[in-house]
């Protein structure tokens, strides 16, 4: 059994429930076990930082005192999140090489009666942990459905590959790790080109044509390329190319269609296990016509047939924000 | 010729602009390194749309040219992709260094587009409240105030990831926010002493 630590991150319980549903289904057979951190919060995503810096940092390093604090029998704190991941790293390491930064996000965190010495936790990611704890050998063996005839195109993302500040992957802008697991779960792997292209991040929302150009290429890319799926191991990526691609299409008039799942889901599907409990079905460019090729029917999950309930009588279902007038317009 | 040496005491904000961006900056910005050679430009993948190119933005900082430099598009623009960072030969953390920009041109109120800001504000603004992001409540409140004319097109996917459960309807709450409140706090106190 080997233990890690884990910070599911925000994404993982929302837009990525499919990342964390089938991440839990392939832990066990892998004989991985994850202690949660406990009462995590938000890493600030690319948000925090542009706004102010002590507090961005301090945000970021109450989950790395409270994991120090929670820290049972390993130091390794694993994250799935690209941007969880590379944040959690990012306080780690620019509180060791800023001497200032450290003495301030310390201070702040004496306010909570935290502290964080860096380097007291390993930050690593899902993927890392994956290939290079357990194994490629070790995932292997447990693979009784290989993924035969499946043209996948695996795709990093940059903030798990790039800065890399502890050196732990085998390239900033060409690894092979995603490539290596992929193979060993018996899909065909196309050599793609994009595998650390930028998504758009948060460029959806704010410029989508700085954004749609860049799923664009990505898509155009996978597609060129006669992939069946694109692999993603990031909540943002998925996002971005999943549930944008309707716009983009629209906004270039293309008519891609290109799925985009989760390597977790994958290595659930090569180890047997039931593709619904893996969360297939959540995407929104389905995944089924290209699943069915190599013999996998994922069932329709029954949609709900009358609407959701509203709490209020007028309007629309809206999120409710307790304390706080509803919307601004 | 000898530079001119700049009076410790000289009060105008532009003579220290650059000590100012790296002394603002997470760790060591390496900004001073800078040889003007434009790998950042050719690396970045959304440069075409920004007004100046992170090495004309580096050049600017270092003439002094600070309200020109908050003013630009481009820390605004950069996606966070690292590209430049990694490829860099003189290892300037080109991507924190935009992160910098972006908090001084919103302190110092001279980028004029709110659409970013706004955004990064609004999701600061839920996380300082329930210390989790919470997607639809960013989104239905950006959009309403931004991007209405978008309605049409993302109302259908907004909908897509509501039937797929992917949205949460409710924020949802750590038990130590008042923890994080008090951590918050001194961090934004700290950050007011110059």
């Amino acid at each position: 059994m080997s233990k890690f630590m884990f910070y599911p991150g925000c994404s993982m319980e929302a837009s990525a429930k499919a990342y964390n549903e089938s991440m839990l289904q392939i832990l066990g057979p892998l004989g991985v076990e994850f202690q949660t951190l406990e009462d995590w919060n938000c890493c600030g995503a690319t948000e925090y930082v542009g706004i102010s810096l002590t507090p961005a940092y301090s945000l970021i390093a109450r989950n790395l005192a409270l994991a120090a604090k929670q820290a049972k029998g390993t130091d390794i704190l694993v994250a799935s999140c690209s941007a969880c991941y590379l944040n959690l790293a990012k306080a780690d390491h620019y509180m060791a090489e800023r001497p200032l930064l450290d003495k301030n996000v310390n201070t702040a965190l004496a306010a909570g009666n935290l502290h964080y010495d860096p380097g007291t936790v390993k930050i690593r990611h899902l993927l890392d942990v994956l290939v290079n704890d357990i194994g490629l050998d070790a995932i292997k063996a447990k693979v009784v459905k290989p993924l035969k005839g499946l043209r996948v195109a695996p795709y990093v993302g940059c903030m798990v590959p790039r800065p890399d500040y502890e050196h732990r992957w085998s390239d900033t802008e060409y690894p092979t790790e995603l490539d290596r697991l992929l193979k060993a779960l018996g899909a065909d792997v196309i050599d793609f080109p994009l595998k650390t292209h930028c998504c758009g991040g948060h460029m959806t929302q704010i410029g989508p044509a700085v954004a749609f150009e860049l799923i664009r290429r990505l898509v155009a890319g996978a597609d060129q390329y006669k992939a069946d799926m694109l692999v993603s191991l990031c909540p943002m990526c998925q996002l971005n190319v999943d549930a944008y691609q309707a716009e983009m299409n629209r906004y270039f008039k293309t008519n891609y269609h290109m799925p985009i799942i989760f390597f977790t889901q994958l290595i659930g599907l090569a180890f047997g296990v039931d593709p619904i409990k893996l969360g297939f079905g959540r995407e929104l460019v389905d995944a089924r016509p290209a699943l069915n090729r190599i013999g996998v029917e994922v069932p329709v999950t029954e949609e709900p047939k009358s609407q959701p309930k509203r709490t209020k009588k007028t309007g629309l279902p809206m999120p409710t924000m307790p304390g706080q007038e509803e919307i601004e317009q | 010729m000898y530079p001119r040496p700049v009076h410790p005491e000289d009060p105008n904000p532009n003579v220290r602009f650059l000590e100012a961006v790296s002394e603002a900056t997470a760790g060591i910005a390496r900004l001073e390194m800078c040889i003007q050679c434009g790998t950042c430009g050719g690396s970045c993948p959304s440069s075409a749309d920004m007004d100046h190119t992170p090495r004309a933005l580096f050049a600017l900082i270092r003439a002094g040219y600070r309200e020109e430099v908050l003013r630009s598009n481009t820390p605004w623009i950069c996606v966070s992709c690292y590209n430049c960072v990694v490829r860099c030969p003189q290892g300037v953390h080109i991507t924190d260094v935009m992160y910098t920009l972006k908090s001084m041109a919103i302190r110092a109120k001279l980028y004029k587009d709110s659409t970013a800001p706004d955004f990064s504000a609004t999701f600061v603004d839920m996380v300082e409240k329930y210390g989790r992001s919470f997607e639809l409540g960013l989104a239905t409140r950006f959009m309403l105030k931004h991007q209405l004319n978008r309605l049409p097109s993302s109302g259908p996917m907004g909908l897509g990831m509501l039937t797929k459960k992917r949205l949460s309807m409710k924020p949802k709450q750590i038990q130590g926010i008042d923890q994080l409140t008090a951590i918050l706090e001194r961090a934004k106190e700290l950050e007011a002493v110059p």
